[in-house]
């Protein structure tokens, strides 16, 4: 590649760099970086589908699910229609009874009706019966309607039911997130407070974040010295070491975990033995499991390689003679250590806590088995509405809220630590 | 190098006596060493890697310690101070700049650590940056800087407390030759002008030859020479020595006369030379003749010389001031001379016989 020799020569202007024959340059690396470019895309492709069909559509569709609302508008057409023009304070007019009669039979003949009572249930508890027994007899619905209805089940008189039809007539939906933050709409539409004992969510996730902040620092607190350890034994003893830290990784979850309830439960070991050496009595048996306590020692056993691994990698890239300088420099090994040795660990102290952090704060098994009810985090609740109440929009809507908790986390992280500052191994 | 004899009184700042070190029960690294080093003095501890001079570096330093004997410093057993209260700066390899402070952190710190004030800490970090040359530096951060740069840095940290013996652990080792030769001086000057002891490691000879008071060979956990560079070139005491340091010629053969100037070896090949006896033993012993290919001379005049001999010339390599030329002469094909490139030089080619010889007190008779 040459430039061509009128570009150099003095006064000419400076046109774009061409190769011998004559093609520009740009062009010429293009087609030769193309080539190689191909390749490397062609090597990332398969895990590029395999992301987007397992992390980016399922990612997707769960924040569709929280805010997607197609039932009413399906299964209540005429009814969502007539009560546009509602105002919500007095009795809808006849024809909304009307609209709602036909409806009905319709849900009633094509089976759809039921959906539409569960969905109506989340706004309003008790709409289920209501809509399924008066679709029973939907058939026997006559004008006027509204003496009709009011006939077959007297809450059809409430505006309640007719005000939740209304705000939830429509393809989209907030109201998910409305309850998952422990709201309701109150009946003049606007957004109150759950009752006190109706309350879980908030706390829950408070809870959740305070587990996983403990759970990190445990393992940080734990993780530290064994990492240090590792990274400063000869071979040999590393070696084995290194075994007994990756031995939880070995071993299957449930082992572990059930391994942690014969030790920690009352009639368990740890117990017994604490019992044996008059440390306590029969009587005073300590609770180690089924709680929250139960929950950071069995998560801080899983999650330790976590943490001690990447603080491991950076600890092993820090040569001793940054202590010794610092030694030789007059500071006492506390110093040494505080003031120059853990500064340059902090990239795998940050490595660490966001790993065990991220994953403690979606971890689900081992609350649900070691957890009890104090050690419950939220993800067992999302597992709940998932399998239990199916209540999906609002699982979505949960999980919804906690990707967004750990991105903001994220965010504030980067913005005080800096990613670039973290090393994974 | 006669100034050392000069601080004679002030020898014993540094003392090793008798020191053994083994790290793992079998095999010393350092075999009864016993050394004074004196105040203001550069000594410079060479040799081969893993002959024992960084452990040495290191028990001084107290980051391993003595498994026999004791160190001294100003007259008082250092065994049992840890490090941070010798009060003794340390340059390393890598300099081991603190990379999450900046260049002025770095100063700062050993007077940090010193609780002293901040007026004074400001004070002191600049005149350190000043010292070596830069002042503008004071906010970077390590790896912001060039090597040499770095290395100037780590030697005005371990400089900055104004300690009495500053240690330095082939601290020029990863910067390239020009640079190196630069900062040899520069460490040199600062020296001087500080008057502060150093002990200087490294496994580079002109290294050493360039900076030190007195060089210590080490080799094999024992010092084989402790001397001012122009003895340890002129004078080498033994073989290791003569072959360590600089490029010498090594003739194999046994004493066959002896007396007290002079001596007569038989080498291998029948030939004989007169040696300047320094290491041998008595009559019928082996040697190894030392002759530095400098001190050779082409074509001498003839009987001016004890030595002469028939050598062929085998290559000559053009090396600018002067011509390195291998010949085969007494039973050997590696003999070199160094022929200086003057007018007056005797011009010889390939495959030609030409004279050479040097003087008895050039050749020196060395153990085998």
């Amino acid at each position: 590649m040459a430039q061509a020799d009128a570009a150099s020569l003095g006064g000419a202007p400076i046109t774009a760099m061409v190769t011998a024959d004559g093609v520009p340059l740009k062009k010429s690396l293009a087609k030769a970086e193309r080539r190689r470019k191909i390749t490397a895309f062609l090597l990332v492709a398969p895990l590029l589908a395999f992301i987007i069909f397992t992390f980016v559509i399922p990612i997707g569709s769960m924040l569709f699910r929280s805010v997607d609302n197609p039932i009413i508008v399906q299964v209540l057409p005429r009814t969502v229609d007539a009560l546009q023009e509602w105002d919500g304070q007095d009795i809808p007019p006849e024809s909304a009874f009307a609209a709602m009669a036909e409806d009905l039979v319709e849900a009633q003949a094509n089976r759809t009706v039921g959906r539409v009572a569960v969905r109506l249930n989340y706004e309003m508890s008790g709409a289920r019966s209501l809509l399924t027994a008066t679709a029973r007899r939907a058939d026997d619905l006559a004008a006027p309607f509204q003496e009709s209805l009011v006939d077959a089940n007297p809450r059809w008189g409430d505006t309640e039911i007719w005000a939740a039809i209304q705000r939830e007539g429509r393809r989209f939906t907030p109201a998910y997130f409305v309850s998952a933050i422990d709201m309701r709409y109150a009946s003049d539409g606007s957004i109150e407070r759950q009752p006190e004992n109706q309350r879980i969510y908030v706390t829950l996730f408070i809870r959740t974040l305070m587990l996983s902040v403990a759970i990190t620092l445990t393992t940080l607190l734990l993780g530290y010295p064994i990492a240090y350890l590792l990274a400063t034994l000869p071979l040999r003893y590393s070696n084995l070491l290194m075994i007994c830290v990756l031995l939880p990784f070995w071993t299957s979850l449930l082992v572990r975990t059930t391994a942690w309830i014969v030790l920690l439960q009352q009639q368990g070991v740890l117990n017994d033995i604490l019992v044996a050496l008059g440390i306590i009595g029969d009587n005073g048996r300590i609770m180690m499991v089924y709680n929250a306590a139960g929950t950071i020692i069995a998560m801080t056993h899983i999650l330790l390689p976590f943490m001690v691994l990447p603080l491991y990698s950076v600890m092993k890239g820090i040569p001793p003679s940054y202590v010794r300088a610092a030694r030789s420099l007059g500071a006492n090994p506390w110093t040494a250590f505080w003031k120059v040795y853990v500064p340059q660990t902090m990239p795998g102290v940050g490595a660490g806590a966001v790993l065990v952090f991220i994953i403690s704060i979606g971890y689900y098994i081992t609350p649900a088995l070691v957890g009890g009810q104090s050690g419950q985090m939220i993800s067992n609740l999302i597992a709940f509405h998932m399998q239990n109440s199916l209540n999906w929009g609002l699982a979505a809507a949960l999980g919804t809220i906690l990707l967004a908790g750990v991105l903001i986390l994220y965010w504030v992280y980067n913005r005080i630590v800096g990613v670039d500052n973290v090393k994974l191994g | 190098m006669t100034n050392v004899s000069a601080a004679a009184d002030d020898y014993g700042f540094v003392r090793f006596a008798n020191v053994q070190k083994s790290y793992d029960g079998e095999i010393l690294v350092v075999k009864d060493l016993n050394l004074d080093i004196a105040k203001g003095e550069f000594l410079t501890m060479l040799g081969p890697s893993g002959s024992g001079k960084t452990t040495c570096l290191m028990m001084l330093a107290g980051f391993e310690s003595a498994t026999y004997g004791e160190i001294r410093l100003k007259n008082e057993r250092i065994d049992n101070v840890p490090p941070h209260k010798r009060g003794i700066g340390m340059v390393f390899q890598n300099y081991a700049l603190f990379p999450h402070m900046t260049v002025a952190e770095n100063l700062a710190f050993p007077l940090r650590v010193r609780k002293m004030g901040k007026a004074e800490i400001e004070d002191r970090v600049k005149r350190a940056l000043e010292m070596v040359e830069l002042p503008a530096m004071a906010g970077r951060m390590p790896a912001q800087l060039s090597g040499g740069q770095q290395q100037r840095v780590a030697v005005a940290r371990a400089l900055v407390f104004e300690p009495d013996l500053v240690l330095m652990d082939e601290p020029l080792g990863a910067l390239d030759k020009n640079l190196r030769e630069q900062m040899q001086y520069e460490i040199k000057h600062i020296h001087e002008s500080l008057g502060v002891t150093v002990v200087y490691v490294t496994h580079d000879q002109s290294e050493a030859l360039t900076m030190s008071n007195r060089i210590a060979v080490f080799n094999d956990g024992v010092i084989q020479q402790l001397a001012p560079p122009a003895d340890l070139y002129e004078r080498p005491d033994n073989a290791f020595v003569a072959a360590f340091i600089g490029e010498n010629n090594k003739l194999k053969g046994k004493v066959e006369q002896m007396d007290g100037q002079s001596c007569t070896v038989r080498l291998e090949d029948g030939s004989s030379v007169v040696a300047l006896p320094v290491n041998v033993g008595g009559k019928g012993e082996p040697t190894t003749l030392s002759l530095r290919p400098e001190r050779v001379v082409v074509a001498p005049a003839e009987g001016s010389l004890p030595n002469a001999f028939e050598a062929r010339v085998e290559e000559l390599i053009y090396l600018g001031d002067h011509i390195r030329t291998r010949v085969s002469v007494c039973g050997t094909d590696e003999f070199i001379v160094k022929i200086p490139n003057a007018q007056s030089h005797a011009r010889i080619s390939r495959g030609e016989m030409v004279r050479i010889g040097w003087a008895m007190e050039d050749c020196r008779a060395l153990d085998a």
